[in-house]
Parts: structure tokens; sequence; C-alpha cells
């Protein structure tokens, strides 16, 4: 198990906070919350060791779109990129809604 | 079967919403009244399992159940859904205990005059084996606060599949005054897998579902009894179905009251004999409703 922190700039505020996901195999539940300061922050916890440089990919690809004041928190249990991606798309989406 | 009528259910299994294929949240939100689902310690909570990271396991912020209060046909309700792709639905202290103190206040409304519905979404593989002792002893007060509950208003148990219910939480379900069930739900105290280990792949192949389901699938378990309502995986049919186990009010007699039925039926089996489920269903011959 790992714990990955990451920090964002942001350009907007985040008007509510939304929970997408499971912690099923494969799947990962993403908690995305105003955060406390005009940045974001996102925490990681996954089952999987050794794969901080992917992780920091995906998220700095999805930040670059993103650009929420959210503080994120990730509990994965061996998603793929493309899930992981998928999942905070989905939250993303949620928080427009 | 005519044309026209395979067309007509075409149209209907098509235009059926899966229950199945729903998350513990939305399968609590379908069965209560439109509008009116309120989770209780949702996961911005996060009341977690303290146990599972010390044992490397990233833990779920709800722990896997959902508890939401709203209403069923105006009435209000309690509904605790199990989320069984999260380690397999198992109940550990914080599940279980979540699950435990809902019936319990709800049980408080009761006895104060003020009656909660209580639908238990049991989708499980039981206690989980992280947590031992903690989830046992939550497992206990999940059967104490029903059997107490029940003297008030029935409760009524769902099992839709694909996990199932098993190990101590199908005493739970077995506790409850209505079971229902689809055919893809299985509810038994071990799962195949655990009996194929224990007792080797002569006793039963795990891996033969046809022959998993006769013994232990829900279309089983309605043909012997012990199960009120058969339904197919539609989350309306499954919300309609719970609404009508309400209207019949308490059962004359809880299932698991009904001490001397249950005695005679095992006494009329023979364990020398080998035994499967055409066979229990022309022994039981049918149902032992209340």
């Amino acid at each position: 198990m790992e714990k990955i922190e990451l920090d964002y700039p942001a350009r907007h505020a985040v008007p509510r906070r939304v929970h997408v996901g499971v912690v099923g195999s494969g799947d990962l539940e993403v908690l995305l919350e105003p955060s406390p300061d005009q940045r974001a922050h996102v925490l990681v916890n996954t089952s999987v060791d050794g794969f901080g440089v992917v992780w920091k990919s995906v998220l700095d690809r999805f930040f670059e779109r993103f650009g929420g004041a959210a503080s994120i928190e990730i509990n994965d249990f061996g998603a793929t990129p493309g899930t992981v991606m998928l999942r905070l798309e989905q939250a993303a989406e949620a928080v427009r809604a | 079967m005519s044309a026209v009528a395979a067309v007509r259910n075409h149209r209907q299994f098509l235009g059926r919403t899966s229950f199945i294929e729903m998350g513990a949240r939305e399968r609590a939100r379908s069965i209560l009244d439109e509008g009116s689902f309120r989770e209780l310690l949702g996961p911005f909570d996060r009341l977690k399992s303290p146990w599972l990271p010390l044992q490397g396991i990233v833990a779920q912020a709800d722990d896997g159940v959902v508890l939401a209060r709203g209403t069923l046909d105006g009435k209000p309700a309690l509904v605790a859904a199990i989320e069984s792709i999260y380690q397999g639905g198992s109940m550990g202290e914080v599940s279980g205990a979540k699950i435990a103190g809902a019936l319990e206040l709800a049980l408080r409304d009761c006895e104060q005059g003020k009656p909660v519905l209580p639908v238990l979404l049991l989708e499980t593989g039981g206690v989980r084996l992280q947590e031992a002792n903690l989830g046992l002893a939550v497992i206990a007060e999940i059967h104490a606060a029903i059997v107490a509950l029940r003297r008030h208003v029935p409760v009524i148990g769902v099992i839709s599949g694909m996990v199932g219910c098993f190990g101590g939480m199908s005493l739970a379900a077995a506790l409850c005054s209505r079971l229902i069930l689809t055919r893809q739900a299985r509810l038994g105290m071990n799962g195949p897998e655990v009996i194929e280990q224990e007792a080797g792949i002569a006793e039963l192949d795990a891996s033969d579902r046809a022959l998993v389901w006769s013994l232990i699938g829900g279309e089983q378990r309605h043909a012997v009894g012990l199960v009120d309502d058969l339904l197919e995986d539609d989350a309306v049919a499954i919300a309609a179905s719970v609404r009508a186990a309400f209207a019949q009010g308490l059962p004359r007699q809880e299932r698991s009251a009904q001490v001397e039925l249950y005695l005679e039926r095992l006494a009329a089996i023979d364990p020398q004999q080998p035994l499967d489920g055409p066979a229990l269903r022309a022994i039981w011959h049918g149902a032992a409703q209340s």
C-alpha cells in the first residue's frame, strides 16, 4: 500500500462535493470536495506500490483541463490509468452537473 | 409463446432497469420514494475500517455500507445496503456497526410510537476475515436488533445477487420477517467454494454453477418455502415487492420462530441418502409460509 500526495494550482472554486466509484478490484473511489485554499490537493491511497510516476502523469493531464480548487481523495484497488481517468472525469462531470 | 407475446416480452426485458448492476447507493435510492433518499454516515464522514490499512488493504470511505433514511409510500423508512464489490460485501467492525446502530435507532423510534420501516439489502459473503471477532460481534448485534425490531414492524430482506448472502449474515436474512430474492441470488451458510475446500470436490463442485444454483439459488430457496417473493432482476419490481411486503403487516409467526415445523422438516431428511435440489423440494413440498 502506498500514499501519494500531489498539489496543483487552481483556476476556479468547486461548488459542491461529489463521490464516485467503489474500492473494488481494478476500480477506485474518488471523494472530491472544495479545498480550504485556492489550490487543488490530491491524496492517493493505492494498493499497488511503485507507480508514482504514472499517477503523476494521469493527474497532471487531468488538472490541465479541470482546474478546480478541490481536495481529492482517491482510494484505489489496482485500477488501470484509463479507469482512473474515467473516474476523475466522472467526478468532474458530477461537480459541474 | 406467440410471436406477439415474444415481442412484448422482449420489450419488457429491454425496458427493465437492472437492480444487480446498481451499486449499493443506487439500490437504496431506487427502493425509497423518489427524492426522499438521505444518507447517514456517508463517505465524507470517512468512517473507515481502522484494521484493513494495517494489513495493507485500501479502505473505502463508507466501509461498504450505505445507510439511507427516506420514505416508502410516504412512511418513514430505513434502508441498509451492502456494497458487494468492496471486499465481497464483508461485514467488518465499522460496516456491521453502521447497520446495527441504524437498526437500533429505528427500534428506538418504533418504541416511541414512530414506526420506521427497515429494509436490508444483503449482498455479503459474511464476516470480514481480516476483522475476525469484531466482525462476528457486530453481526450478533445485527441479529439482536432485527429480532427486537420485528416485534414492531416487519423487517424486509432483499438478496439480489450476484454475490448472494452467506455466513453469519445468512442468519440475519433468515431472521427477516420476509425475504425477497431474484433468480440470480444465492442464500446459504457456507459458500460453495468453502464447502469444496473443506469437504472436497466429491461433496460439491463449486465451479458447477447449475448445481450450485439448484441447491442455494433464489428459485430453489423460494420453492422450499424459505423465501417469500421470487423476482426477475428488475429494480421497479423489487421496490414494489418491498412495499407489498410491508403492506402485509407483521407475519402471524416469524419464519425463524417456526421451530416445530423446521424440526419436522429436518427429521424427514435421511443424511445417508444423497440429496439434490429437486429431491429436497419433493420432501419439503413447497411453501411453509406465515
